[in-house]
């Protein structure tokens, strides 16, 4: 082990710097939200249709981010300084000297700087809302706002002539702003807040595309799929609020079971534990939520058909920000999961079970995907059982490291697909119809695609072998080995679809719209649609050339059957004949060319390997790990605004400290005391784990993150991953040449001849039927007799008091019949249709239209609703 | 006989003013007898006139509870503006002048059953809660205008939001009506 | 006085005009029931803002007479707009919302 010995002495307050940017961060997510209002309010008289807007506040927010971002980095350093003079004063006055300080480094916990206002009052509890600025948060805000500002300029010209321009960079805007407000919570009530955000308008933009059933259905089911998780949010957020309530209350008064640091400081206190089942089903409540927003198996359905939505919006929200908000979530009040699932004692987790079936079962689905979007969505939930994996096994510093990377090569790969489509393909993603042998055509997008791909397989030295390969790493030495092998062969998975789909799309004989054959009817909804909507865009660009103005033929994109009657129509397709595949413009290509410099360096802010083994660099490499990871030294309760209990620990500390820190803890009031400090990993001497996380923190003090282990990767090990990889890249790619190229007569086919494959392939074509069994059983057998019965309930037995008692028996009657009698003897799977048509008609007579009827009902129901009140309050 | 119970529970307490309680028998029998010829009555014009009794006499009744103010503003904004109002909608839509039949619906003993429950309910609740509170004492004369000045102050300083509030609901329902009731 | 009183005139005005609100075909009549309603709930704040002595229910009162104005106001506009396009204006036939 690197690290060095454990220290359990407690931290005192330590003055830091700060900055204007990280006192005032709430600016960046509240200039896109005066962006979004802009758009709105605006965006249909200014001449770029408000886009400018969207990307003016973006700037702004990035500029406001790296700021931050840049003063974060600031402050750490001054704690390393304040740090090492509290100690060098402590060794001066001849008070106990900390072990941690011998050789190691000093790092001291740097405190988040919290900018908060009271949002509202109810009964006492207050509501804060404002700014939460520490590693983490700071390192995802400038993540989401640079990501947003590529993928805005890349919009620019990738939904140019869209008749729903101004909207779509309106909701991009608004969503950039809600991700920004949950990262930067220092709250559940806000980081709530910015998950629904986020929500509302991840289902505006795959629904950007109403008019096509096919979009509007995907939007709902991301709608409504999210949704089943976001109970748990609520839920989970409420019971670790009340299980926390009273110790907090206790220790840490003015703050409550709402804020992030006393969540933190509670799951680690030993309270916590103490508080029995409370915290498991607390935490399994938010883990919940967090596999429905990111994807996570069995949730994982809706991100698939999210990519509905216009290329821009799944490189952004379906890859690389919204859908890390669970990863997020989890590794914000990581303590709370620590503690529940046992993390410490390498408890198997939930999350880490999810997380690894997720691994493997969204790699397999990848394969058998013709559209190349479907790939990446698939790849994403894959990825995203990477983070979960790591989290659930307590290697935290490579999951959030992940995000990062993760969040620039899956953005490129996106925008990579987004311009295929636009300029290669004839805005199409079906792979084996249109594209193939794109690579002459599209030099750039090749190239940026290629290094991508190399990030996202895990190829060294590009980003994802840093990160992916440290989760593996991590994984294995915290003690899962089962689970490591799990992430092994899930890169190997990565490996294979990523060679087929850049096989299929750039390699090859060009098919299809690649090879500059254009056809109408043959492909997918979608495909039809942008189709309609190339057509607009084509004649705009005509009518630019005929000299006349370039209105938006939004009205021609709105149905392509109408379109197919446009006179311009005919002209098009020959025009378009000419032209074929080439290269995207310049809004495309420069954020494409960007990302894919950055997923090619990105993995440089953490590559622990050239620590050690190569040995080419100082532990300062590590730039996350000093930077993000917060530091699991216990910290004294009164510097966090508590009140300690403890009689005795003020030996352990300088007369000045109990003067100043019972003065409130503002960053500027904290004054040098305590001493402190020690590294992450944390080892006693007989073997076993001791620290944050592991024992619970002295009296009188509190912790915040738990002394996670790190692994020390080795020479066979990395040899090991990048071995996998290598095996993937020449299967897949064999496999490729032999089946798409030369077409091997041994191969083709074989699912028609060999029932062993035929299953497997339709038992993956089919999403392990998932979606059937949501939609058609869970949905249709829980979900419909339970509304209706509960609609059923509410109009007949208010109507039954009025007039209808009489047919409310008969419906009964049929009700029962209907399901008792039909569907439960005879299993009918229609039984519930007509149960709800019977229903249905049953009920229709009181929806007369009529008012006096309506009214009657409602004063009623008042009526008899009051009595029942005034006879409960009575008695 | 209202009147005369009234009397009797009034000789019995002291405090309660014999006067005033013997005219709010007499107004309150009167109103409850036009609100429900209002509601009854096969003619249209008769039951605006009918609303008109009934209007007044909740002004009258809030003279008796000392909000000379609202009385004064319930007689001009009824009874002047919201009944003319009334008037040329009965004459707009040319509802026939003499009595019409198939004034009420189909269904409408159903409203019998629900105004007595919910009277039988409020009733109860009223006297459940307040069944023994008094009034205070309502000076009838006097230059008594500090009801009226606090009014005031009340709505231009601590009510004032709702008041602007108000007037834009106003401003809009005015503007609301032209655009609906025009022809164009 | 009894505060009573006043209470139980405004319960039985209000029952009226909920009786009207359900028995009365005729739009203008159904907007006459309302107000009814409407005045049944000033008899209330004024009979609470003389027992309390505040003058606080006179405001509120002022208030409801205000929108009210405005209710009847868009009501009867309503009720001129569907004469003209129906040629009627009773209730029962008005049945768009029929499910």
């Amino acid at each position: 082990m690197l690290a060095a010995e454990v220290s359990n002495e407690v931290q005192g307050a330590l003055e830091l710097t700060s900055g204007f940017f990280l006192e005032n961060l709430w600016l960046a997510a509240l200039i896109p939200a005066i962006g979004f209002a802009l758009i709105l309010f605006f965006g249909k008289k200014m001449p770029n249709g408000g886009s400018e807007f969207g990307l003016a506040s973006m700037a702004a927010s990035l500029v406001v981010t790296s700021g931050a971002a840049w003063q974060w980095l600031a402050r750490v350093d001054s704690g390393k300084e304040k740090g090492e003079e509290a100690f060098g004063l402590l060794q001066t006055f001849g008070r106990s000297v900390p072990r941690a300080a011998e050789g190691g480094e000093v790092k001291p916990y740097i405190e988040p700087v919290i900018t908060e206002w009271v949002w509202w009052q109810n009964s006492g509890l207050e509501f804060g809302i404002g700014s939460f600025a520490d590693g983490l948060s700071v390192l995802l805000l400038w993540l989401v706002a640079f990501i947003s500002l590529l993928v805005q300029i890349f919009s620019l010209d990738y939904v140019r002539g869209d008749r729903r321009y101004t909207q779509f960079f309106a909701a991009l805007t608004l969503f950039s702003s809600g991700m920004l407000v949950m990262v930067m919570a220092g709250n559940m009530v806000q980081l709530i807040l910015g998950w629904e955000i986020m929500g509302l308008c991840s289902f505006m933009l795959i629904g950007h595309w109403w008019e096509d059933k096919y979009n509007s259905h995907s939007a709902l089911k991301a709608f409504f799929t999210v949704r089943v998780g976001d109970i748990g949010l609520l839920v989970g957020t409420a019971v670790i609020y009340f299980a926390s309530a009273d110790w907090i209350a206790e220790n840490l008064p003015g703050q409550s079971g709402f804020d992030i640091t006393a969540i933190q400081a509670w799951a680690l206190s030993g309270d916590s534990s103490a508080s029995g089942a409370a915290i498991i089903v607390g935490a399994s409540a938010l883990f919940i939520a967090c596999i429905g927003k990111s994807g996570q198996f069995p949730l994982h359905t809706w991100l698939p058909d999210a990519m509905a939505g216009p290329t821009p919006v799944s490189s952004l929200l379906h890859s690389s920000t919204m859908v890390v908000a669970g990863v997020f979530l989890v590794s914000r009040i990581y303590p709370v999961f620590w503690e529940a699932f046992n993390i410490a004692n390498g408890g198997l987790s939930f999350i880490a079970v999810i997380g690894a079936i997720t691994i493997v079962a969204a790699a397999l689905l990848a394969f058998v995907q013709d559209d190349i979007k479907k790939v990446l969505a698939y790849s994403t939930v894959s990825q995203l059982g990477y983070m979960m994996l790591g989290l659930g096994t307590g290697a935290w510093l490579p999951a959030v490291f992940h995000v990062f990377t993760h969040a620039f090569f899956k953005c490129c790969l996106f925008l990579c697909a987004g311009s295929i489509s636009h300029s290669g393909s004839h805005h199409s993603f079906d792979m084996k119809k249109d594209m193939g042998g794109l690579r002459k055509h599209m030099p750039v997008t090749f190239g940026a695609w290629i290094v991508s791909s190399l990030a996202l397989t895990g190829m060294i030295p590009f980003a994802g072998f840093w990160s992916k390969d440290e989760i593996v790493d991590n994984v294995g030495n915290n003690g899962y080995t089962f689970l490591m092998w799990v992430g092994l062969f899930g890169a190997l998975l990565t490996a294979m679809y990523m060679t087929r789909a850049t096989y299929l799309t750039f390699f090859g004989e060009p098919r299809g719209a690649a090879a500059g054959i254009h056809h109408d009817d043959d492909h997918g909804f979608a495909t039809e649609f942008h189709e309609t909507i190339l057509h607009a865009e084509d004649i705009d660009r005509e009518l630019v050339t005929a000299g006349a103005p370039a209105k938006s033929l939004s009205a021609a994109a709105a149905h392509s059957e109408d379109h197919h009657d446009d006179d311009g129509h005919d002209d098009h397709h020959g025009d378009h004949g000419d032209h074929g595949p080439h290269e995207s413009g310049k809004l495309i290509t420069v954020p494409i060319v960007i990302l894919a410099f950055l997923a090619l360096t990105s993995g440089f802010a953490n590559p622990t390997p050239l620590v050690h083994p190569f040995g080419v660099a100082g532990e300062s490499v590590e730039r996350i790990k000093t930077y993000v990871e917060p530091r699991a030294v216990p910290v004294d309760i009164e510097v966090v605004g508590g009140v300690s209990h403890a009689d005795d620990h003020g030996d352990d500390h300088g007369d000045d400290h109990s003067e100043e820190a019972l003065a409130p803890a503002s960053v500027d009031q904290l004054s040098l005391v305590g001493n402190g400090v020690l590294a992450a990993d944390a080892e006693g001497e007989d073997g076993k784990k001791e620290g944050c996380g592991f024992t619970t923190p002295a009296e009188g003090s509190v912790c915040f993150f738990p002394a996670v282990s790190h692994a020390v990767p080795t020479y066979g090990k990395i040899a090991l991953a990048l071995i996998i990889v290598l095996v993937g890249y020449a299967l897949a790619g064999a496999f490729c040449v032999a089946y798409y190229g030369r077409k091997d007569e041994r191969l083709v086919g074989l699912t028609e001849r060999n029932a062993v494959a035929r299953g497997g392939y339709l038992f993956l074509k089919n999403k392990y039927y998932l979606d059937i069994l949501y939609e058609r059983f869970i949905v249709r057998f829980v979900a419909h007799p339970l509304s209706k019965a509960a609609y059923w309930v509410n109009q007949n037995v208010l109507d039954g008091t009025v007039n209808k008692v009489g047919e409310t028996s008969k419906n009964t009657g049929t009700w029962i019949y209907n399901n008792i009698d039909q569907k439960v003897v005879d299993g009918a799977v229609n039984g519930s249709g007509t149960v709800a048509s019977e229903t249905g008609h049953g009920l229709q007579s009181t929806q007369s239209g009529k008012v006096n009827q309506y009214g009657a009902l409602i004063f009623g129901a008042a009526a008899v609703g009051a009595i029942v009140l005034v006879i409960l309050n009575v008695n | 006989m209202t009147a005369f119970s009234l009397l009797a529970q009034s000789v019995s307490d002291g405090n309660v003013n014999v006067a005033q309680n013997i005219g709010f028998g007499l107004i309150a029998a009167v109103m409850i007898f036009a609100a429900l010829c209002v509601v009854t009555t096969k003619n249209v014009v008769h039951a605006a006139l009918w609303l008109v009794i009934v209007l007044g006499g909740v002004a009258a009744q809030y003279i008796l509870a000392a909000a000379e103010f609202v009385a004064v503003s319930q007689v001009m904004v009824y009874i002047g503006a919201v009944m003319v109002l009334f008037l040329f909608g009965i004459m707009l839509t040319r509802a026939q002048i003499g009595a019409e039949d198939g004034l009420n619906n189909t269904g409408w003993q159903i409203g019998i059953p629900v105004a007595v429950v919910l009277f039988g309910l409020l009733a109860f609740v009223v006297l459940d809660a307040f069944g023994d509170d008094t009034l205070a004492e309502a000076p009838l004369t006097g230059d008594n205008n500090e009801a009226t000045v606090d009014i005031a102050d009340r709505v231009l300083f601590q009510y004032l939001a709702p008041f602007f509030g108000m007037t834009f609901v106003l401003l809009a329902a005015a503007i609301g009506a032209i655009v609906l009731a025009r022809k164009d | 006085m009894l505060a009573a009183n006043f209470l139980l005139l405004a319960a039985v005005l209000f029952c009226i005009g909920v009786f009207g609100v359900i028995a009365r075909r005729n739009a203008v009549m159904v907007l006459m029931s309302i107000e009814l309603v409407l005045n049944s709930v000033n008899l209330n704040l004024i009979a609470f803002a003389l027992m309390n002595d505040d003058v606080d229910g006179q405001v509120f009162a002022l208030f409801v007479i205000g929108i009210a104005a405005a209710e009847v106001g868009v009501g009867l506009a309503m009720v001129l707009l569907i004469y003209r396009n129906r040629r009627s204006i009773s209730l029962d036939e008005l049945s768009e919302l029929k499910g």
